[in-house]
């Protein structure tokens, strides 16, 4: 079973087997992390290889990430490219959108810090983390799925790692 | 009983919607679920491609070139390296010339693939996108072998390529050809002719050849109006005046002439043609040096050149000013999406809110190629 699996140092079983007992914070980092629902959301070049990921050579679902149209029903909202002026307003209000706890991952270079465009793109905002709080960054120009899965599976572990008191929605 | 007061209602579509290809914004005026008008929104991901071009030398805008319109990477190299060769006057060798054409049709099954499948997505077909995908990454696999990247490559150089390609990248590539005939024969059955997926798109969006030829629509989108028109015939570059073979066109197999569904077979059928070429092309690659022509410094005299090529998506040219510096004094890129994308107010008038999902995604559009 999942759970008992998953949480198998922290996890009591009665005898019966019917019952568990966990820590409060362990249970919602297990549900939370194993289904991180995904904006379907691209920006430019590297949200083909994000698409890419998705797809079914590298097979994201296996994540539990699935991709959702509207910003009401997602946990985690991958950047994947060229953040442009113009653009950088709908994502702040994209983000503001979602529910918490959100978390985002910054796909690639442009989203990092302006990529090829730092230096005369007059109208890239130069990193993503300018407007919004990212969790992990993802560098490459594009990344390859294996570097988009690394990080996917980085956020994972941070989503393990915290704790109720400390996590400020 | 009183008269029922209507009035017009503006819909927001995009820049974040899951079919817009990108972040195009559509502003849809509305009587009903009848569209009125379809008014594009652009410049959600200006990279100002012009700006990096004068501030680059020649070689180096080949990598922004790439990201403009990123699924077909390697057609974009060319047509820009083909206007610095024009401008340089260099005759690169004939092993070159088959490799840059190899690349390129390549390139094109793997971006009508895309094409093919997120269509098949926007219909509500989710099982052909990930069949397309599985191909085209035996596609991106051939790229990875002589190149190293898998989307971005810059590959073609101003007179040469950046690698030689390996007897291991020939016996592949007849592994994919041999591979992918069965698999298109699957995707027509799965997709093509499937009839839920006829009846979204077949007399839909009908786009009549006089309109697109005004509009200065090319590529796919253009021969799906009927219009037997190919750069790679009608103005041959490089060296596609050796092979054989034909121009597809839509012929309203199913549903009539120039709607979405004669678009969307161009492009099914059309990556039979790249096999064909891929075909011809790989048993007959001559010997050489793929670097013998690349110059050590790129620096054309003053003067200004202008070459069109057919990229997957249409007609892509590339316009260079040059005032004898390192640096072009100004490139300007042609590019179809633009071009194509400005019929759709045209076309979609009168046709529900759901259409205009197809009517989009039939043009194939790419954001990055649209606005630069
Ligand atoms: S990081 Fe590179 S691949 Fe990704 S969006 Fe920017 S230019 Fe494109």
């Amino acid at each position: 079973m999942g759970i008992l699996n998953k949480l198998d140092n922290s996890v009591e079983q009665f005898e019966s087997g019917n019952i568990i007992i966990t820590s409060m914070d362990k249970l919602l980092n297990w549900s939370r992390l194993s289904s991180m629902w995904q904006m379907f959301f691209g920006l430019a070049c590297c949200a083909i290889e994000m698409m890419a990921t998705s797809a079914s050579h590298y097979d994201l679902d296996r994540f539990g990430i699935i991709p959702r149209p509207s910003p009401r029903h997602v946990d985690i909202i991958l950047i994947s490219g060229t953040v442009t002026l113009k653009m950088a307003t709908r994502i702040k209000r994209l983000y503001d959108e979602m529910p918490a706890p959100k978390y985002i991952l910054s796909m690639g270079s442009c989203a990092n810090c302006g990529g090829p465009y730092w230096e005369h793109g007059y109208h890239v905002l130069k990193g993503i983390d300018r407007i919004i709080p990212v969790d992990v960054y993802v560098p490459g120009c594009p990344p390859r799925p294996e570097a988009l899965l690394e990080g996917l599976i980085k956020l994972q572990e941070r989503i393990r790692n915290q704790s109720l008191a400390k996590h400020i929605a | 009983m009183a008269e029922l007061r209507t009035e017009e209602m503006i819909l927001n579509m995009g820049p974040q919607h899951p079919s817009t290809h990108g972040v195009l914004r559509l502003v849809l005026t509305l009587n009903g679920e009848i569209v009125e008008e379809v008014k594009p929104v652009l410049g959600y991901l200006h990279r100002c491609f012009e700006k990096h071009a004068e501030a680059m030398t020649y070689p180096q805008v080949i990598p922004y070139t790439d990201r403009m319109d990123y699924l077909n990477a390697m057609s974009n190299e060319l047509a820009y390296v083909l206007a610095v060769e024009k401008l340089l006057g260099i005759e690169v060798p004939e092993r070159v010339e088959y490799i840059r054409v190899i690349m390129a049709e390549l390139q094109r099954i793997a971006s009508h693939l895309v094409a093919i499948g997120t269509y098949g997505n926007d219909s509500g077909a989710m099982t052909p996108f990930l069949y397309c995908f599985m191909d085209r990454e035996k596609v991106l696999e051939l790229f990875e072998i002589v190149c190293g990247a898998r989307m971005l490559y810059n590959y073609i150089w101003v007179g040469g390529l950046s690698h030689d390609i390996t007897p291991e990248f020939i016996t592949k590539t007849k592994e994919l050809v041999k591979y992918l005939r069965p698999r298109m024969k699957m995707i027509n059955n799965l997709l093509s002719y499937n009839k839920i997926f006829i009846e979204r798109t077949a007399k839909i969006g009908i786009l009549p050849p006089e309109v697109a030829i005004n509009a200065g629509v090319s590529g796919p989108t253009l021969r799906g109006s009927g219009v037997k028109y190919d750069l790679r015939k009608s103005d041959p570059y490089s060296i596609y005046n050796k092979f054989d073979f034909d121009i597809c066109v839509g012929t309203g197999e199913r549903g009539v002439v120039g709607d979405c569904w004669n678009r969307y077979i161009v492009r099914a059928y059309e990556i039979e043609q790249s096999l064909r070429i891929i075909e011809q092309a790989i048993d007959s690659i001559p010997e050489g040096d793929v670097q013998s022509a690349v110059p050590k410094r790129v620096k054309p005299v003053a003067g200004e050149s202008y070459v069109r090529t057919e990229s997957p998506k249409g007609e892509l040219g590339y316009y260079i000013i040059s005032d004898g510096s390192l640096n072009p004094y100004r490139v300007k890129a042609r590019s179809p999406s633009f071009c194509n994308i400005s019929v759709i107010n045209q076309i979609s008038r009168g046709h529900m809110i759901a259409d205009v999902v197809m009517i989009l995604g039939s043009f194939d559009i790419v954001l990055g190629c649209i606005d630069r």
